[in-house]
């Protein structure tokens, strides 16, 4: 119970800061609504193609939020030195993980509900097969968020943290990327059918990201 | 070692239960890496550290949970106002709120208990540290430069919770540039040079046990 606790205790304060400094959220919504807004402009006279696209801007417009909100939370922990402030407080790395991928994780579904409605709206996209979107979503989101913030600690105490988290984080989560469009596209095409196995995938990538940050971060925090 | 530089080539220190240690020397010399080695955010490459009787390279984090370290930095959250910086510490390390009360009142912080880290001055925000250390309850206190940016009232503070750290059964190693304070709360210095440990002063042979013992070999 402690660790989940001190997992808390990590994310609360995590997202005490970006709810009180709306960093990552006045980066991260203002681009994904240019993107929906662009191809909507874009694309407008070949309505067919906005809906075969809706899935994949959905999640390129995810993915750069992934990139930010990691960037994010380990930038707060390099100012003033708050990362040698954790390894103090003798939190067990694995802890320290899940909150902070948590606290990414409750950030991009904030993301993904704006996004969703912009894409439904601009997009005329009917919602169909709304559990398989929610299991995706979930499971998509929570891959996304403990890859990214595996890497992020690796980057964490290097001058050149900006450049190396998109470097490392992108391919990493290329099978999430597919396997999130391939399921939203299965699913508004109103065969949920398809989308099933492609949850499944999802859901596998997202357990083996949490236990293998749980395990790695820790040693991943004390050499960074 | 820092980078490729051996920081604490044949440093030898032993600090016994109840000493203020003062460790002096010029910049560089290697007083800031020993105390980050004591709070066991370091590790040897080679040598010996033992802190609190625990072996650091084995258990660094059973060591980090009894010492606090007062560094050049915070540690804290900017965005987060002062009371949730100290009740994150006190939490996280197994404290109550009122502990985290406590000490802000002894620093004499109170009064901006609700103000960000980031709208602190700097003498505020040492004494931030010196609160988060406080509500740590640590048996060896670890303070480096601690009197820099403190005005007479901080001094004061500062002082006070040096004083009483040995009553409490604590142990305090502090490193300052600031000689006739420092050596007004020291029981023994230790000057350190180019990462060698000089004995200025000898401790008196005592029973009590030794907290701290550090070989660091080229």
């Amino acid at each position: 119970m402690s660790f989940l606790r001190d997992a808390l205790l990590v994310a609360g304060k995590d997202l005490r800061i970006e709810r009180r400094s709306r960093v990552a959220l006045q980066q991260i919504v203002p681009f994904g609504g240019v993107v929906v807004l662009l191809f909507a402009f874009a694309l407008d006279s070949d309505r067919t193609l906005l809906h075969q696209a809706a899935p994949g801007l959905f999640w390129a417009a995810v993915l750069l939020a992934v990139v930010l909100a990691v960037g994010r939370s380990f930038a707060i922990e390099e100012a003033n030195r708050a990362r040698d402030g954790l390894r103090l407080s003798g939190l067990d790395g694995g802890s320290i993980f899940l909150g902070k991928a948590a606290a990414v994780a409750v950030e991009l579904f904030l993301l993904e509900v704006i996004v969703g409605a912009a894409v439904v709206v601009l997009y005329d996209v009917s919602v169909r097969g709304v559990v398989v979107l929610l299991c995706a979503a979930v499971a998509a989101t929570v891959g996304l968020a403990a890859t990214g913030t595996v890497y992020g600690v690796l980057a964490g105490g290097l001058r050149a943290r900006e450049t190396l988290v998109p470097l490392l984080v992108l391919p990493a989560v290329t099978p999430v990327m597919l396997g999130a469009t391939r399921s939203f596209q299965a699913a508004l095409d109103g065969v949920p059918g398809d989308a099933w196995p492609w949850v499944q995938l999802l859901a596998a990538f997202a357990v083996l990201a949490v236990a293998a940050g749980t395990v790695a971060f820790g040693p991943l925090l004390e050499e960074a | 070692m820092l980078g490729r530089f051996p920081a604490l080539a044949g440093a030898n220190l032993e600090v016994e239960t109840g000493e203020v240690v003062l460790l002096s020397g010029p910049n560089g010399a290697g007083k800031t890496t020993l105390l980050r080695l004591c709070a066991g955010l370091l590790a040897l490459r080679a040598g010996e550290a033992e802190v609190l009787g625990v072996n650091l390279a084995v258990e660094p984090r059973r060591v980090r949970r009894a010492v606090a370290l007062v560094g050049h930095e915070t540690f804290c959250y900017d965005d987060l106002t002062v009371a949730e910086n100290i009740r994150f510490v006190a939490r996280s390390t197994g404290r109550r709120a009122a502990d985290a009360d406590d000490a802000l009142e002894r620093v004499g912080l109170q009064r901006v208990a609700h103000t960000a880290h980031g709208r602190l001055s700097q003498g505020q925000r040492r004494r931030l540290s010196l609160a988060n250390a406080l509500v740590r309850k640590p048996r060896l206190l670890l303070l480096d430069e601690p009197h820099a940016g403190l005005d007479e009232h901080g001094r004061a503070v500062l002082a006070d919770i040096v004083r009483s750290t040995p009553a409490e059964g604590g142990t305090v190693i502090l490193a300052s540039h600031e000689l006739d304070l420092a050596r007004r709360l020291a029981t023994r210095e230790v000057r350190i040079v180019a990462g060698q440990v000089h004995a200025a002063t000898a401790a008196a042979p005592t029973a009590a046990p030794v907290v701290a013992e550090v070989e660091a070999r080229a």
